[in-house]
């Protein structure tokens, strides 16, 4: 299911499921709802290091940076100094250039401050990152976006933890028509199909977190989102049938008594 | 000994020696340096720089690294995924 690569900005992303590692029980749950999912690609935030107590384990001991892309993110960050202090901070841990860029507006929806984003991923692109912007399902913040350098965007489906499922698909249809670059689903997707119909209206990734971390069975859950964007995007390239209101008979008249 | 200094490290107060190094500070805490980043008041320091920036009383050093996260915290840290398997 591997033979399908998205590149962004040169980097080659094996697959197209990009799953976040909070909120899982613990490192072993996450490791194995990664495999599971197959993704290549897992979200981190950056935290103090708990300088109390050395004794635990580290979630990099568990994802080896040499199997997965680590994409470090600025999840929690609500404006653009903060943003950039964190980004920077990720760089400075020595993972790679990449960063998915969040600058939120309101803590009850955690919808991004798109204006703020902007801003801060026109000062990122500047500095030699590959920002990949966590945006709003909106069409003409995606292109400012790309304006700014954004090899990618990742438009929200639904708020983030909320598995509300693709909201509003004719943006992001719209989006993926207007904008040039990939998109990446991003936030909201709460099941199989969610995952399955983001892909089938034509994005080249689904990232999710809550969907599998939080799903009673996160290591089924993960293998069911392998399958549901695998068979998503083979429904994409294949080419869907239009919408027609009446029937049209599978069945030849021909021959019949 | 070297005379003691007190810096704030991840937020919390702490002695240290004087003359002493961000390295050894590193060293001292059992830090790996890999996919570590160290802020030295509000400067982000170079790996290459760990020891050869000293240490000065009043000093405030983060010491950052990755943790699970995916979605953004809430304004109550849901989402927050954790520091450290209990």
């Amino acid at each position: 299911m591997q033979n399908d690569p998205l590149t962004i900005a040169g980097r080659v992303f094996l697959s197209r499921l990009w799953v976040g590692t909070g909120k899982y029980k613990d490192f072993a749950e996450t490791k194995k709802a990664i495999e599971a999912s197959g993704a290549d690609v897992v979200t981190v935030a950056v935290r103090r290091v708990n300088i109390t107590d050395r004794s635990k384990e580290n979630l990099l001991d568990y994802l080896d940076p040499k199997k997965y892309i680590i994409l470090p993110n600025t999840a929690g960050c609500y404006n653009v100094e903060d943003a950039l202090r964190y980004a920077r901070l990720a760089r400075a841990a020595g993972v790679s250039d990449l960063i998915k860029l969040e600058v939120l507006g309101d803590e009850r929806t955690l919808f991004p401050d798109t204006a703020g984003l902007i801003e801060a991923a026109k000062i990122l692109v500047k500095e030699g990152f590959i920002v990949l912007p966590y945006t709003n399902d909106d069409p003409i913040v995606a292109q400012k976006l790309v304006d700014v350098g954004c090899p990618a965007v990742m438009p929200l489906a639904a708020p983030i933890g909320s598995g509300l499922g693709i909201r509003n698909p004719y943006n992001l249809k719209i989006i993926m028509e207007m904008v040039k670059v990939p998109i990446i689903v991003d936030a909201g997707v709460g099941t199989a199909s969610d995952a399955a119909f983001a892909m089938e209206l034509g994005a080249d990734a689904v990232l999710m977190n809550t969907a599998i971390a939080g799903a009673k069975d996160p290591i089924a859950m993960a293998e069911a989102m392998k399958y549901a964007v695998y068979a998503g995007r083979l429904a994409y390239k294949a080419g869907r049938i239009p919408r027609k209101l009446y029937a049209t008979a599978s069945s030849p008249i021909e021959g019949m008594l | 000994m070297a005379e003691a200094i007190q810096i704030q490290v991840n937020g919390e107060q702490r002695d240290f020696r004087a003359d002493a190094t961000v390295g050894d500070l590193l060293r001292e805490l059992a830090i790996k340096t890999e996919r570590v980043a160290v802020e030295l008041n509000l400067e982000i320091l170079d790996r290459n720089e760990f020891d050869g920036r000293s240490l000065k009383q009043g000093d405030r050093v983060e010491i950052l690294s990755f943790i699970g996260g995916g979605a953004p915290l809430d304004a109550h840290g849901r989402g927050r995924g954790f520091v450290h398997a209990e």
